[in-house]
């Protein structure tokens, strides 16, 4: 058959490659402001700190960062290769210009409708998933988006083999929807607030099924995908033994989806499934080092190559974090370990490994080589990219051994008795202040690899003004031969689908199926919310709206509330959490990381005063303190407009307020606020400070009302039931 | 512990559809050949325009 011309997209390629390189820089500044932070808790008090700006706090910047250098950096980078080798191994252009426009363009809205919210507080506090409903809308349809185009070109191809690249972006496509639909289901009530429709232990374990496959199939498959093209490519020399790229493949896609419960261990979940996930845990270790080897084999024969071309560094090293960190994923999922380095720094650490090495410089190395091609001229420096290279790599190995060492520390002063059975570091925070300097070294190391990227962006943009963009690039290649399976050219879609009746009978009953799940879930979920403890009760209206204020904040990424049954914790913190406790709790609230103490049984362990101290100015009470300061807490009034709205949401999905509760609910709210503002005023000194104003209106008292319920429904020995 | 109904469930669907995309691929004989794909994705099929020669054409 005769060769056909056609062009190449190169234009979408070179959008998504600006995009990834701004969102670099800006997701890895907020990073090296969070980190900041934490020997500096005043660095953002521009305004003074009795009047510190609200979306500049810890607690809301710091999804802020996560989100935009997973979805933002990496995400983008995704794309980005995709884009680039998918044309090309399918001799063929993008389905369609149109598709591929929309899908920049809405990821890029996406990205900054996040960018905005979140620091306003508009989040579900669902790691990796905070963004809130009509956000999560936007995803799915621009994920459906990039989906029909890539199959699209996947079914308009002129090569008949599928490389097992595209396998990988295939796995990615379908995973991610299907993980990140089932997380983020949820009832709204106003237009940037809902409540998950799981709730507490059932919250806890979907969500980590999914945090957990958010690393395998977002961060890791695509990645992996990216791989098997670039370092061929780029090496000029075939991948070690393509027949072990398939294996790799097929065992890691049916593995890793089982693994997601190590997150959880020591929990409420039942032991079997904490059994499952650490052993599909341990298994992955085998595909993902065949993998390591396999790109690192690659290079056999060519370390002259690696020596002289900048590119290639970037995929050694990024190649070997990827071994790192898939070494040390099924180590600690292993129960000992696990309760060492679980809520220390070592799990930062680890996954800063898997961020800064794997995707960071995958990601560089590719945009590198991708703008040569883009830009038809030789990198305008390659001593730049070297400098990078050694910034980037310093960057890492200053990043990761301090909060190593930082993990460990933490895990032992928690844990250290003294001879007489109490803990020797009692008071949380002589934990916090041993481990500042290594929160030092570690900002050292995210300055470096921050500058090393900076570095990438002034070289990418010297070397896009030197050489001449080609937006389309002309290729040939002989289109595929019609097979009887085919679609005959003009025949409608759906009477192709159906002569093809063993593919639409499977994709016909993964949507029943999945839409089947989705209908019958919330139901069979709400019945399961009844209490197994008898004692634990729904929350007050004032706590609601406290709670909610928590998620607003962003509490939970630097308190857990989570006591595991350790001997250390249950004589820190008090008596470990029983599944039954959570049940009211939508979303839960377990968190992952301790920076500050555990709370889930802070009710009760000091007064209102000491509490309104504390928030206006932690360091007033706990001298040293890097919590940081929420004064607004104070000026705020509290605003329960949708206090029925969101009583109503939450008795759908199965908390038992009665409709006299709900209609009543304000006049409780008012009652109780006014309780803790006549606690408050028994201190001289609040009354000397704070006399004149209103603050039974003021958001403070209902966070207070929240933090003094934490864990009180049951106290010690006084478990009803179960 | 409901949920762990809908995470397994989910699991068990996304394999399946992973194993017949596997056993169609196969079946296909996607994976008779198990070399040349790898050397083929060397080989860059865009054609090289230098201005030049697009004047003289
Ligand atoms: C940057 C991390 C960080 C954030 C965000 C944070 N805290 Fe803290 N928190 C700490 C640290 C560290 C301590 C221990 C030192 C102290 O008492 O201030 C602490 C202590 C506490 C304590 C005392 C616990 C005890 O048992 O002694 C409470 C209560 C508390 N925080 C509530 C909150 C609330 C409520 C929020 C959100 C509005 C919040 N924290 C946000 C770091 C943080």
């Amino acid at each position: 058959m005769e060769k056909e011309q056609f062009y190449y997209d190169n234009k979408i390629v070179k959008m998504f490659l600006w995009a990834t390189v701004l969102w670099g820089v800006v997701g890895m500044l907020v990073g090296l402001i969070v980190a900041l932070l934490f020997i500096f808790p005043g660095l953002l008090e521009f305004t003074g700190s009795d009047n510190a700006i609200s979306w500049l706090s810890f607690g809301r910047l710091r999804p802020l960062h996560t989100n935009a250098v997973i979805f933002a950096f990496v995400g983008n980078s995704i794309f980005l290769g995709i884009y680039y080798s998918t044309q090309r191994l399918l001799k063929a252009r993008m389905f369609s210009d149109v598709l591929s426009r929309i899908h920049f363009w809405g990821w890029q809205t996406i990205i900054v409708a996040a960018a905005i919210t979140l620091p306003l507080g508009f989040t579900s506090s669902k790691e990796y998933a905070e963004l809130e409903w009509p956000i999560d809308i936007l995803v799915v349809l621009v994920w459906v988006v990039f989906g029909i185009n890539l199959i699209g070109t996947i079914l308009k191809r002129r090569q008949r083999h599928i490389y097992v690249a595209i396998w990988f972006y295939i796995a990615t496509l379908v995973t991610v929807a299907v993980l990140y639909i089932f997380n983020n289901l949820e009832l709204p009530v106003t237009g940037f607030k809902s409540y998950s429709i799981y709730s507490g232990v059932q919250d806890a374990l979907l969500q980590w099924w999914y945090g957990h496959n958010a690393v395998a199939f977002f961060l890791t498959t695509p990645v992996l995908g990216l791989m098997y093209y670039f370092v061929p490519k780029v090496a000029n020399r075939p991948v070690y033994s393509y027949r072990l790229s398939i294996i790799h493949f097929w065992t890691l896609i049916f593995l890793y989806i089982w693994a997601g419960p190590h997150h959880l261990l020591y929990t409420a979940l039942p032991e079997w499934a904490q059994n499952l996930g650490t052993v599909f845990s341990v298994m992955l270790i085998f595909p993902s080092w065949g993998g390591m080897i396999n790109g690192l084999l690659t290079l056999r024969g060519a370390w002259d190559k690696v020596r002289e071309n900048p590119v290639l560094k970037f995929f050694v090293v990024a190649i070997t974090g990827y071994g790192m960190a898939t070494f040390e994923g099924p180590m600690l999922s292993f129960k000992n370990l696990n309760a060492i380095g679980h809520y220390t720094d070592w799990i930062i650490g680890h996954v800063h490994v898997g961020a800064l090495a794997w995707n960071g410089f995958m990601a560089s190395g590719i945009i590198y080589w991708v703008a040569t091609k883009l830009w038809k001229t030789e990198l305008y420096s390659k001593k730049l990219a070297n400098t990078h290279f050694w910034l980037g790599t310093l960057g890492i190995i200053f990043y990761a051994i301090p909060l190593y060492i930082a993990g460990f520390t933490q895990a032992s002063l928690w844990k250290q008795f003294n001879p007489d059975g109490t803990l020797v570091y009692g008071n949380f925070l002589e934990t916090v202040t041993q481990i500042i300097p290594m929160y030092m070294i570690r900002a050292i190391g995210g300055t470096l690899y921050l500058l090393g990227f900076i570095l990438l962006a002034v070289n990418v943009i010297k070397t896009a003004r030197a050489g001449s963009a080609v937006e389309d690039e002309l290729a040939e290649a002989v289109p595929l031969k019609k097979i009887s399976g085919k679609r005959v050219a003009g025949e409608p879609v759906h009477t192709w689908l159906e002569r093809r009746t063993v593919l639409f009978t499977i994709l016909t009953t993964v949507a029943i199926l999945i839409g089947g799940l989705v209908e019958i879930v919330p139901t069979f979920l709400v019945k399961s919310n009844i209490p197994t403890i008898a004692s634990v009760k729904p929350y007050t209206p004032l706590e609601l709206e406290g709670r909610d204020i928590y998620i607003r904040e962003g509490c939970n990424n630097c308190h857990s509330q989570m006591i595991r049954p350790f001997r250390s914790e249950v004589e820190r913190y008090g008596e470990y959490s029983k599944a039954g406790e959570f049940v009211y709790d939508f979303p839960f609230l377990w968190g992952s990381r301790r920076t500050g103490p555990d709370v889930h049984r802070l009710g009760g362990k000091y007064n209102n005063n000491w509490h309104f101290n504390h928030m206006f100015d932690p360091r007033s009470t706990s001298p040293g303190s890097i919590m940081p300061r929420y004064p607004w807490l104070l000026k705020n009034n509290m605003n329960a407009s949708n206090l029925e709205d969101k009583m109503t949401a939450l008795a759908k999905l199965g908390v038992p307020y009665s409709d006299t509760d709900i209609s009543e609910a304000k006049q409780a709210l008012l009652a109780q606020a006014k309780e803790i503002e006549t606690s408050l005023r028994q201190d001289p000194e609040f009354v000397k400070n704070y006399g004149n104003s209103n603050v039974q209106q003021k958001e403070i008292v209902a966070l207070i009302a929240y933090l003094q319920r934490l864990g009180t429904d049951i106290k010690a020995g006084n478990t009803a039931l179960k | 512990m409901e949920v762990i109904y809908i995470t397994i469930g989910v699991s068990i669907i996304v394999a399946v559809f992973f194993f017949a995309a596997f056993l169609k691929s196969l079946k296909s004989g996607q994976y008779d050949d198990t070399y040349t794909p790898s050397v083929r994705m060397l080989f860059d099929d865009e054609l090289v325009k230098d201005s030049k020669v697009n004047n003289l054409k």
